[in-house]
């Protein structure tokens, strides 16, 4: 009878043991299965989508239903707005925008001698970009020596982050995408809700505000929202997996701006960087890099707003009747003495 | 259940960026929603997008009284034009089951729900009470079974295609009566003991409760906030001179609908053919004599 009692709990730890096992086993194989599916990710993003609420009876202009801007088109086939001077009231948008106290990361390369196009850039984004915001400015550079000292107004940090360069400025414009999911993946997730990707070297002219705002954001290239999409110069061998066919296309967007969320944005550079990667395996490098890809993306899911050329233009082009503001333009330069190839 | 970012797969013709469809009406807000016109939208693009997510959109609709006798005329125009090739779940609050027309033929993936609902001597009562009813339907089953909500008057028909381009976050129409007038004429609560008051240079578009809808989030949000606010006025003692409506407007005008419906949209038959800004009727009231309807004046 004895030895009963001190049996017990051996004959009870064999079973329990093995029950444990079996346990273990299953939720290992749940989490080795979550783990593995391209969905799942170890972090999450700050913001979903917002409501628009404006914080008190604040007063602004009655909108005219029989009234709107008759030379362009206010909105995408999809229902999705295109942002032109005239469309949005700027100070509802900020009423409706400042209370919910965003913050908008801003990335920027400055590889190799583009780095001197940062200190204009800067400059004129504390002129004129998210006013009042919080924004966070990613410095992305391979000579963080020469990253230049700009006042910043409250709430506005830059930060600095170094990444290779490369002899070859396709290859510096092909990582952007893999180089801004990396660190939407490590850092700006937590730090921001929405991000802007913008090429540096161009500068603010006009507001550019929180009207820019949505879930996925692109800009109309100022080269080619007049011309047919036929004409479109996206990439037109069927091999690249940015191919586009003739009778392909919504707009042509400009690569120098990619907007919204950030976990829409990163889907976005994760997506068109798993392209590009594809391509090079097969030898292929799509006419016109990451903008090839990004078109391609954009015609498969539609961007949420449009932001009309006043948001992309180029020094060199006159201007033009519709275009009645630029808020941002790439500065006329010498590419010979800026690029490191043709 | 969350709306969902769409993905497209097929395309038409492309829009061409200085050649606007509509250059007589406004086709976004100054807070960038668009206002879907008749031209603004390719039916097609719209189509694809939604068709692969396999949304339900649940659609209210209250016949209470003599007013079930909407319903069948309701139910089968709903059938031609309302979201189709979509999921629909109808929920008919009514006092009289069995006045519901249960043999209407629904299409596919689309269902009749009747509530029983209690019956109010006055209309204005019958009025006040959906967004209370409205709101317990989405805690209680609605949240769980469908992604988007509409919440429609049944005194209406449908005559056009009333589809997904119609779906948004918040979603409301403007009234067919008050589109061209200047804000101090809309029919806003102007009693500042009311919930819904709204001072007079205060105001974006006058909407009409007949038709709104969204995320069935945030159309739970409104219709709690008007619930909450129309019991705070019947404490005060005052109903608002257009009822829920009324309420619906306070609510819009500082949450902004995310998407807005053209008088297309929310027609009165009575303002009959002549608007030449109104190429498609989608949806209009029925044409009744109220005397012989509605329990009260």
């Amino acid at each position: 009878m004895r030895f009963f009692p001190v049996t017990k709990p051996y004959v009870l730890l064999l079973p329990a043991s093995g029950l444990i096992l079996i346990v273990g086993y299953r939720i290992f194989w749940l989490f080795r299965e979550k783990i593995s599916s391209p969905e799942y990710q170890e972090f999450t993003f700050r913001t979903k989508e917002w409501n628009m609420v404006i914080p008190d009876m604040s007063s602004y202009n009655q909108p005219r239903i029989l009234v709107g801007r008759t030379d362009v088109v206010s909105v995408t086939p999809w229902l999705a707005p295109i942002v032109w001077e005239g469309t949005f009231d700027p100070v509802l948008t900020d009423n409706i925008y400042k209370p919910m106290n965003l913050t908008i990361a801003t990335t920027v390369f400055a590889v190799g001698k583009y780095v001197s196009f940062l200190k204009d850039f800067l400059e004129t984004a504390e002129k004129h970009f998210m006013i009042n915001f919080r924004v966070r400015y990613y410095v992305f550079t391979d000579r963080p020596n020469e990253v230049p000292s700009v006042n910043l107004s409250g709430g506005r940090h830059l930060t600095v982050i170094s990444i290779p360069g490369s002899n070859r400025w396709q290859e510096i414009s092909a990582q952007r995408m893999k180089i801004i999911h990396n660190t939407i993946e490590t850092q700006i997730h937590k730090e921001a809700d929405y991000i802007f990707c913008l090429d540096v070297d161009s500068k603010f002219h006009f507001r550019w505000g929180a009207e820019s705002l949505g879930r996925l954001v692109s800009v109309i290239h100022p080269g080619y929202y007049d011309t047919t999409r036929n004409n479109f110069p996206y990439e037109r061998r069927p091999a690249s997996k940015a191919f586009m066919s003739m009778d392909q296309g919504d707009y042509y967007y400009g690569g120098a701006v990619i907007g919204g969320l950030v976990e829409d944005v990163y889907k976005l550079t994760k997506e068109c960087h798993k392209e590009f990667e594809e391509d090079a395996k097969n030898s292929i490098e799509a006419a016109w890099q990451e903008e090839s890809h990004l078109n391609r993306y954009l015609y498969y899911n539609k961007p949420s707003k449009v932001l009309s050329p006043e948001y992309l233009w180029q020094d060199f082009k006159a201007r033009t009747r519709e275009v009645k503001v630029i808020r941002f333009s790439g500065v006329i330069k010498n590419y010979a003495a800026i690029r490191p190839n043709e | 259940m969350n709306p969902v970012p769409l993905f497209f797969r097929l395309q038409t013709k492309q829009a061409m960026l200085m050649e606007p469809v509509r250059t007589d009406v406004l086709t976004v807000t100054p807070w960038l929603a668009p206002i879907v016109w008749e031209g603004t939208f390719d039916p097609q693009v719209i189509d694809e997008a939604f068709r692969s997510y396999n949304l339900t959109i649940a659609t209210t609709v209250f016949a209470v009284g003599k007013y079930t006798c909407f319903l069948r005329d309701f139910l089968e125009s709903a059938e031609k034009h309302f979201m189709v090739g979509l999921n629909v779940q109808y929920y008919v609050f009514t006092d009289m089951p069995s006045h519901v027309p249960i043999s209407v033929t629904l299409g596919v993936g689309r269902r009749l729900n009747v509530v029983k609902v209690p019956k109010f001597d006055r209309w204005q009562e019958i009025s006040l009470r959906r967004m209370e009813l409205i709101q317990t339907a989405i805690e209680e089953y609605i949240h769980q079974r469908a992604n988007y909500i509409f919440c429609l008057d049944v005194d209406m028909i449908f005559h056009g295609r009333v589809g997904p381009e119609a779906l948004g976050k918040l979603v409301a129409a403007i009234h067919p009566w008050f589109y061209w007038v200047p804000r101090s004429q809309y029919p806003y609560e102007r009693r500042t003991i009311s919930k819904a008051y709204i001072p007079q240079d205060h105001g974006d578009f006058y909407y009409q409760a007949n038709i709104f809808g969204g995320a069935v989030e945030d159309v739970h949000r409104l219709t709690k906030t008007c619930r909450e606010h129309l019991e705070m006025d019947k404490s005060a003692g005052v109903e608002a001179v257009w009822q829920e409506e009324s309420h619906l407007n306070w609510y819009l005008l500082k949450n902004k609908p995310t998407k807005l419906l053209s008088p297309e949209y929310v027609w009165d038959d009575l303002r009959g053919q002549g608007a030449k800004e109104i190429k498609l009727v989608r949806f209009s009231s029925v044409i009744k004599n109220k005397a012989e309807v509605r329990e009260n004046p």
